[in-house]
């Protein structure tokens, strides 16, 4: 392999790996098969495994993760591609009341073990309808699990974790970092679902993020740095199961808590894990909690609209700046 | 079908209409709580297809669906068990009338969501194929669910991969309270639309028991031989109104009447005279369904209301329901 692996290569890299070991492992979307993807994510895939195991769908989202229900019950390991994350809201009666519900609603006879995957986020001038952060319509949803990695070595882990899930899990692919690189994990590389990384250390401020929003903070923290700020940066990875355990020992490092989400404020998940710590963190800060998220505005289709909504290296730096000076 | 045969679905149906009679008389009562979307009339669908189907296949029903489940073999205990929030319950009180599921016996569930489970034995049908087996899922829906998207959708791509699926429509004339011609474009709200996804979409008497049993085998033979989905409208009739909440008033008497004359029980009960099988052999198979659900009554009122602790298991595979590491 080489030395280097891009986001987009992760993707079809920790699908393809998975289904070399596991024979009940089968795809299907919207243009995956010999297309590779309208983001080429399953590139190789229909080549290697053939048309058995990487079915093309007509555009029919109901159809899609509804199938993919039906066959996870019956013994397969489907993973479905919802070309955008916005379209997840064709096929919401599949992930609000279906998949996250049967297990329950039949006393645990049914076990629905599939992965949704999708192509989440904005950052690339494709507008209102195609450029939603959109991980917080799921995280409403009891019984489902929620991945949402920022680098290509923990596409490849939690792609692992989350075909070999028992359970549903929505796998967020961010549009933004499909071209970006990393280090090719090593054979059989696997990241639990709900292990946090600190992927910087600091003492001063903890800076939480998610996905797109990681590199936005990490680089907010090389600039803090300059300024004699030291913050530690927490990539949550998943929203179900959330590492609280690892956002409150950081903590009780820093005393201090930024949140940075590219989706609205209103009821963005930054909420759901301040009011955590809110409740039994509240004796580890020495100041107030900050939310950075996007602005309850529909996505602008111009990048210097765009700006003014999501979060920006800019506004991560103010708010650490303000808390660090608390 | 043989006589023998016959009066074995017979008495399925009694046992089915029996249990029907119950729930409605236990949520006069008091004793099932929520709702019920009862079947009574509708029973012929759910035996006859059951007895063409193989024990393997894959079934998915709606709201409206104890026939389904007691036909798949959900005794009538569990059944009445679950409606009165038992721990004994088929779905150990966390699904309720609507929900009733066995997946033991390949009866993958019954959804309250309008034609939401058409996709979902596309899906089995297409893992049946991918492992080789010969299953066959069939769903079974109402009138109503075929102006719901899912529907077409579910026709369509099951259509494009050749799977090994039935669309069974139990047409009641009835969308909930609204005459289902009075909203949908073709007089076949079901078997008309076959046509525009290039399969088969017959119409058969939904409430003779054999003509079902004879429709179910003949498509699914064809469907396991790798000749692809099929629609089979059966009309049939409600006894009762769409739930508990509905007297049905909208319905004129005449037709109601007609119906009624055109009871599955009685069409089956007809047959059997006729082949010769003693009325008094036909009266002890009522009798005999009146003593096995009265016993499921008494043995669900005595058993135990479930454990508070179960509203936080079964949510994920480990049985718990956490949210947080």
């Amino acid at each position: 392999m080489a030395d280097v692996i891009t986001y987009r290569e992760a993707v079809a890299e920790g699908i393809a790996r998975e289904m070399r070991r596991d024979a009940s492992v089968v795809c299907l979307g919207e243009d995956i098969g010999a297309a590779g993807g309208v983001f080429k994510t399953t590139a190789g895939l229909h080549e290697e495994f053939g048309p058995e195991r990487v079915w093309d769908t007509p555009i029919s989202e109901q159809a899609i993760v509804g199938a993919a229900m039906g066959a996870a019950m019956t013994g397969m390991r489907p993973v479905a591609e919802i070309m955008f994350s916005d379209f997840l809201a064709c096929c919401w009666d599949y992930l609000a009341n279906e998949i996250p519900k049967v297990r329950y609603m039949t006393g645990g006879q049914v076990t629905v073990p599939l992965v949704v995957r999708t192509a989440n986020g904005g950052g690339l001038g494709f507008g209102a309808q195609h450029s939603q952060a959109t991980e917080n319509w799921a995280l409403t949803v009891p019984g489902l699990k929620i991945a949402a990695p920022s680098t290509p070595a923990d596409v490849v882990g939690m792609m692992a974790a989350a075909i070999r899930s028992d359970d549903p899990v929505v796998f967020f692919e961010h549009k933004g970092l499909l071209a970006s690189k990393g280090a090719p994990p090593p054979p059989d590389h696997v990241v639990a679902l709900g292990r946090a990384a600190v992927v910087r250390e600091g003492a001063d401020v903890t800076l939480v993020a998610l996905a797109s929003m990681v590199p936005v903070a990490l680089t907010a923290a090389e600039r803090l740095a300059e300024e004699g700020i030291g913050t530690e940066v927490v990539d949550l990875r998943s929203l179900v199961p959330l590492d609280t355990a690892t956002v409150l020992a950081s903590l009780g490092r820093t005393s201090r808590l930024v949140v940075v989400e590219e989706n609205p404020y209103q009821g963005g998940w930054g909420a759901t894990l301040v009011s955590v710590v809110a409740d039994e963190g509240f004796g580890l800060l020495d100041a107030p909690v900050r939310r950075v998220a996007g602005e309850c505005v529909p996505l602008p289709f111009a990048d210097a609209l765009e700006e003014q909504v999501i979060p920006t290296v800019d506004k991560v730096v103010a708010a650490v700046r303000s808390l660090a000076a608390y | 079908m043989d006589t023998a045969e016959l009066l074995a679905l017979y008495e399925q149906m009694a046992l089915i209409r029996r249990t029907e009679k119950a729930a409605h008389d236990l949520f006069l009562q008091g004793l099932v709580k929520g709702t019920t979307h009862l079947a009574a009339g509708h029973e012929a669908i759910a035996v006859g297809a059951g007895a063409a189907l193989r024990d393997d296949d894959y079934v998915f029903a709606t709201y409206r669906g104890h026939h389904h489940a007691l036909a798949r073999g959900a005794t009538p205990e569990e059944c009445l068990a679950e409606l009165m929030q038992r721990a004994t319950g088929l779905c150990r009180a966390k699904g309720g009338s609507m929900h009733l599921t066995k997946a033991a016996v390949n009866m993958l569930g019954s959804y309250a969501i309008v034609g939401a489970h058409l996709p979902m034995a596309v899906g089995a049908a297409w893992s049946a194929r991918l492992r080789g087996t010969g299953q066959l899922a069939v769903a079974f829906f109402g009138d109503g669910a075929t102006n719901i998207g899912a529907f077409h959708e579910a026709l369509n791509l099951a259509a494009v991969w050749k799977l090994p699926v039935l669309f069974v429509c139990e047409n009641n004339l009835y969308m909930e309270y609204t005459p289902i011609a009075d909203v949908t474009a073709v007089p076949r709200p079901a078997a008309d639309r076959a046509s525009a996804y290039g399969i088969p979409g017959e119409a058969v008497d939904g409430n003779d028991v054999v003509l079902v049993q004879e429709a179910v085998a003949r498509l699914a033979r064809r469907a396991r031989a790798g000749d692809g989905p099929a629609v089979l409208e059966a009309e049939t009739y409600r006894h009762f109104g769409h739930s508990r909440t509905d007297p049905a008033a909208y319905r004129p008497a005449e037709e109601v009447e007609r119906w009624l004359k055109h009871d599955p029980l009685d069409l089956a009960r007809g047959r059997l005279v006729e082949a010769g099988v003693p009325e008094e052999r036909l009266t002890e198979a009522d009798e005999r369904a009146r003593d096995v659900v009265q016993q499921a009554v008494d043995a669900a009122k005595n058993a135990p209301a479930p454990d508070p602790r179960e509203a936080f298991t079964d949510v994920w595979a480990d049985g718990g329901a956490a949210w947080r590491t």
